[in-house]
């Protein structure tokens, strides 16, 4: 039952973060490996207008939201739109080396202590029995935000103006640019849902466990969960995201706890070596020589 | 007689062929030789740690620059040579005559591994694949070293011991590995590598075999790099799995971008930039009086300039060093005009 829950949790960690891989990537075809610090700044967001909003920590939270939600529009703003229609490799390199100016600068404002947003907020961890087993309420809460978020997407996706704007964008850029849709517009917009998912990820995380410099890795880690289940499918990050939290919790519950960080990439290469494009992706060009 | 001519076949194979370039060349071998001995201790480490770099850099640039293969598995890669020679020392108490060969044959191997799935994968998902190859080569150096109670790393005994004498070896291996470079380049399989770049179909309809061209290339470009690792493991006589994170990988892929794509001259130029960077960053700092400020966190401050010098060069040259030396090259070759003719 435990087990269970372990599961659970940390599917919907992958999940909340495998998001923001998809929206991008669906929305613009660029994989975003400055995802896991992206996070890991929306975190940070929470630390200082939670100190900022001393004692109103609903304030503190929905001015963390806006100011996640700005800085994925200011990212692309400020460096992705420049590489639209770049070769693959560019757009990758511009956000590791995004990823690693983002790591630095984080160091430099807020130093490399473990921070503990949840305790500025005035909030407390409790620990909440379901069953037999024990949840943390920040797991709680990672769950409920997990839905929320994927139950928002869809609906955004399938019936908002925006929503199928961005579908448009993602499946024939060309045709959609011709039919008068502004691919930068929808492209920020993409970039900004991504960086509120994968810093609401963040917070939680940091809520639960601390903030400090491992999120990254969480982040990175939470890749494959978005391969394996397609790139470019919503539905696919969910359920990819299930599957590699089982393997990882499964296999350090059983085998050996030093696991944990190579699971989800041995996964990857598995699916990479019989279904490259994932679970509910689209079959990409794919070479058969 | 003014001018150049190439009048007999051999012309065409030399590496050097005008007598300028022949002086200058010969001027800057002398230069490199002299070198070290008028460099102090911290320039010679410098210089000895370009080298180093260097070969891994030219393999990296062999596999992405000319032929078009991305890779994200290098640190990987430095890992596995490092690692073979720190387990062979210790288990085996093996020279380097041993380590070095056996370290060439993992990287072989380990190239290939690398190289399959490039069968059927290309751009992004290739460069995943190789993402995840890294973290489970780095995985299984680290249960070596947690479950042989090396925990903090492997000591290796160094059989060259002088600044000196590490600069010659990485001077002469860093130049084997160029002219090794350069050559194949322009054999068959060099020549096979750049179709492959340019477009597969088009590659595989001249006859060339797409699978051997990209198998070969991870296998060679590997196997430099697994040197270089093993290198790398003598020269720091010491081995640790946390030497060889996401971000050697990321310096390395820099420094091909930095330097240029498909350039040899732009990978020997990007490691030039990269391994000196953080000392001009540490420089620069002294110079404006914040060293003492910054000095806890001064590897932030390094992250923070290196994201953004590698972000500039993306956005504004994408051509890289070679771009820049390109122009001003093309500056001086055209004057007095701004433009080649149009018409000729």
């Amino acid at each position: 039952m435990q087990l269970a829950v372990n599961i659970l949790v940390l599917a919907s960690i992958y999940a909340l973060i495998c998001c923001g891989y998809v929206l991008i990537y669906r929305v613009s075809r660029v994989l975003s490996l400055a995802h896991g610090e992206l996070m890991m700044l929306g975190a940070y967001g929470l630390y200082a207008t939670a100190a900022l909003f001393k004692g109103h920590p609903l304030i503190g939270v929905a001015a963390a939201l806006a100011l996640a939600l700005l800085v994925g529009v200011a990212v692309y703003a400020a460096l992705m739109w420049r590489m639209t229609g770049e070769s693959v490799l560019a757009a990758v390199l511009a956000t590791i080396a995004l990823g690693i100016l983002l790591r630095g600068a984080m160091i430099l404002m807020f130093g490399t202590q473990t921070q503990y947003p949840l305790r500025d907020l005035g909030w407390v961890n409790a620990s909440v029995p379901i069953g037999s087993a024990r949840i943390s309420s920040a797991g709680l809460g990672l769950i409920i935000a997990t839905v929320l978020s994927y139950g928002g997407l869809f609906v955004f996706l399938k019936s908002t103006r925006w929503g199928i704007r961005m579908r448009a964008a993602g499946q024939h850029p060309l045709l959609a640019a011709q039919r008068g849709i502004g691919l930068h517009g929808v492209y920020a917009l993409a970039w900004g849902l991504a960086t509120l998912t994968g810093g609401m990820a963040g917070m939680l995380i940091a809520c639960d466990a601390g903030l400090e410099g491992t999120l990254v890795i969480i982040g990175l880690k939470a890749f494959p969960a978005a391969l394996v289940g397609g790139l470019d499918s919503l539905l696919g990050a969910l359920i990819g995201s299930l599957v590699v939290a089982s393997a990882e919790v499964m296999l350090i519950y059983y085998v050996d706890p030093l696991l944990s960080d190579v699971v989800p990439f041995v996964v990857l290469l598995a699916m990479l070596a019989v279904r490259p494009w994932g679970l509910f992706g689209t079959r990409e060009e794919l070479d058969r020589v | 007689m003014s001018g150049y001519f190439r009048v007999r076949y051999a012309d065409d194979f030399a590496l050097v062929d005008t007598r300028a370039q022949k002086a200058w060349l010969a001027a800057f071998v002398l230069l490199l030789a002299i070198y070290p001995f008028l460099a102090n201790a911290l320039w010679l480490d410098l210089a000895n740690q370009v080298l180093l770099s260097a070969i891994g850099a030219l393999a990296l640039m062999l596999l992405t620059g000319y032929a078009g293969q991305i890779s994200l598995g290098h640190a990987g890669l430095l890992a596995a040579g490092a690692f073979t020679t720190g387990i062979l020392f210790k288990e085996l108490q093996a020279s380097i005559w041993v380590t070095l060969p056996a370290s060439a044959a993992v990287g072989a191997a380990l190239g290939f591994l690398f190289g399959l799935p490039s069968l059927r994968l290309r751009g992004l998902y290739l460069a995943v694949s190789t993402l995840a190859l890294h973290f489970i080569v780095i995985f299984a150096g680290g249960e070596y070293e947690t479950k042989r109670g090396y925990s903090t790393g492997i000591v290796i005994e160094s059989p060259i011991t002088s600044s000196l004498g590490w600069y010659f070896v990485l001077l002469l291996a860093a130049a084997a590995t160029l002219l090794f470079a350069l050559n194949l380049l322009r054999t068959r399989t060099g020549r096979a590598w750049r179709a492959i770049h340019g477009r597969e179909a088009v590659a595989e309809a001249l006859g060339i075999s797409v699978q051997r061209a990209k198998l070969s290339a991870f296998v060679i470009s590997s196997t430099l790099t697994a040197i270089s690792g093993c290198l790398f493991a003598y020269y720091r006589g010491f081995v640790s799995a946390e030497a060889f994170s996401l971000y050697l990988t990321i310096q390395y892929v820099a420094m091909i971008i930095i330097g240029g794509m498909g350039s040899l001259l732009g990978a020997l130029l990007g490691t030039v930039f990269v391994v000196l960077f953080p000392y001009v960053i540490d420089a620069a700092m002294k110079l404006v009086g914040a060293s003492d400020r910054l000095a806890s966190v001064i590897f932030a401050v390094n992250y923070a300039a290196f994201g953004l010098v590698m972000i500039l060069f993306l956005v504004f040259e994408p051509q890289g060093l070679v771009g820049l030396w390109r122009r001003a090259q093309n500056w001086f070759l055209l004057w007095p005009f701004k433009q080649r003719p149009l018409s000729k």
